[in-house]
């Protein structure tokens, strides 16, 4: 790793005006995609601002229509908290499928959707529940939000302070995680609205990183069932194909893994 | 250059370190507990599992400058004096290490998920909280063992206190 200076901020201001001061910042949360990547010297930041301190950043909220996650709140701690267990318990129970325990006592939502790694599980959730991305200067929806690989809607400098979840009549999550990095080699998360709307995103599938899945949401909002997805075709293209499994592989998984995050919607 | 303070073991500490460095080299290297163990150096094999602040966490993935501040407990702050931890002697009594090398981390895992827990463990779920904690020796099955075994020692040392 090549040398850094770290910073304490106590507030997202002073975190905001640190980065600026920095010739070539990074703002740090739980640090389990960063640090990694600057031990291999991929990423060289002048400056290291941490936000998991900041006490505006971390908790959850529930909210008149759902819940907020606030940006520096752990894996650890959404998929124990009570409020999200029960107002989105598919989202609890994909945030304890993330990495291993030692990781979700330091991973943070807002690092992990910042970072937007194509086989991230938070993408896929905010995708489906039509979740809002809020910063320290607007709020964007998370349609908008990502961008494809390790891209974001993100301005330089900009700090995600949480994330808002309307709730949502149905939703369930289903991985198939590599097994070693537990990483979603392909994972789907379907979700119904009180509404009737259905949308379904799939991660660790598609070349550009998170993707919704129309031909899978046009078959559930006909019909809310795992057999209603029998002979749904998904199209390999534009799918990754690597030493883990084929574009034909993760098409296939993509609908295996809608079936099941359907069943167990219920 | 940064002073860090923090806590090791129940004592304050304070060292002048690099920015960059990492937990587990201020550990091992300034402050010469080796007990902790850099096995993979990429945030998956678990052998650098530490505490901080009570909760179990790979240290080869924590700056030191992270940590500045935090309660840390190595696997030399476990046992009373020469009375081993309930966790280290089911280790020791079933076998539950081969060449060694994963063992402080494995223990302060175990620990972490004993406290999680409670008395609510079995097979199953032990193996599961043990995805980030590997084996070369490949003795999971004693490892398993051992934490069951001291899931109950540490219920009734807790009952006792």
């Amino acid at each position: 790793m090549y040398e850094t200076t770290y910073h304490r901020p106590s507030s997202i201001d002073e975190a905001a005006a640190m980065f600026a001061k920095g010739s070539e910042s990074k703002y740090l949360a739980g640090g389990h995609t960063l640090i990694p990547v600057m031990k291999q010297r991929l990423a060289s930041p002048s400056d290291v601002i941490d936000l998991a301190r900041i006490k505006d950043l971390v908790g959850i909220e529930p909210t008149s229509d759902g819940i907020v996650i606030k940006a520096a709140t752990t894996h650890y701690d959404v998929a124990q908290s009570a409020i999200v267990k029960k107002a989105i318990p598919a989202l609890a129970y994909l945030a304890s499928l993330i990495g291993d325990p030692a990781v979700r006592h330091r991973g943070t939502i807002g690092g992990s959707i910042a970072n937007n790694d194509p086989a991230a599980d938070y993408p896929a959730a905010l995708l489906a529940l039509d979740a809002t991305v809020k910063t320290n200067k607007r709020n964007i929806k998370a349609g908008d939000f990502f961008k494809g690989l390790f891209t974001t809607a993100l301005d330089d400098g900009e700090i995600i302070t949480g994330v808002s979840f309307p709730v949502t009549d149905k939703a369930g999550y289903a991985k198939f995680p590599h097994p070693a990095s537990r990483f979603a080699l392909t994972g789907v998360f379907v979700a119904r609205s009180p509404g009737g709307e259905v949308r379904v995103a799939a991660t660790g599938a598609s070349q550009n990183g998170v993707m919704r899945v129309p031909a899978i949401e046009t078959a559930l909002k006909a019909n809310w069932s795992a057999s209603a997805l029998d002979g749904v075709k998904i199209s390999a293209d534009g799918l990754m194909s690597d030493i883990h499994g084929a574009s034909d592989y993760r098409a296939n998984l993509i609908k295996v893994m809608a079936q099941r995050a359907v069943a167990a919607a219920g | 250059m940064s002073t860090i303070k923090l806590t090791v073991n129940g004592k304050a500490v304070s060292a002048d370190v690099e920015d960059r460095t990492l937990l587990v080299h201020l550990l091992r290297e300034t402050l010469n507990l080796t007990g902790t163990h850099v096995g993979c150096d990429t945030s998956q094999c678990g052998a650098c599992v530490v505490h901080i602040d009570g909760k179990a966490v790979k240290s080869c993935t924590v700056l030191a400058g992270q940590a500045a501040g935090s309660n840390v407990t190595t696997i030399e702050g476990i046992s009373k004096g020469d009375e081993l931890h309930p966790m280290q002697a089911a280790f020791r009594d079933n076998h539950g290490l081969q060449c060694g090398y994963c063992t402080p981390g494995m223990i302060m895992s175990a620990i972490d998920i004993v406290h999680r827990y409670g008395g609510k463990l079995d097979e199953e779920t032990v193996r599961h909280e043990l995805e980030g904690n590997i084996c070369r020796c490949t003795g999971y099955h004693n490892i398993v063992k051992s934490v069951l075994d001291a899931a109950g020692r540490m219920k009734v040392s807790q009952a006792a206190e």
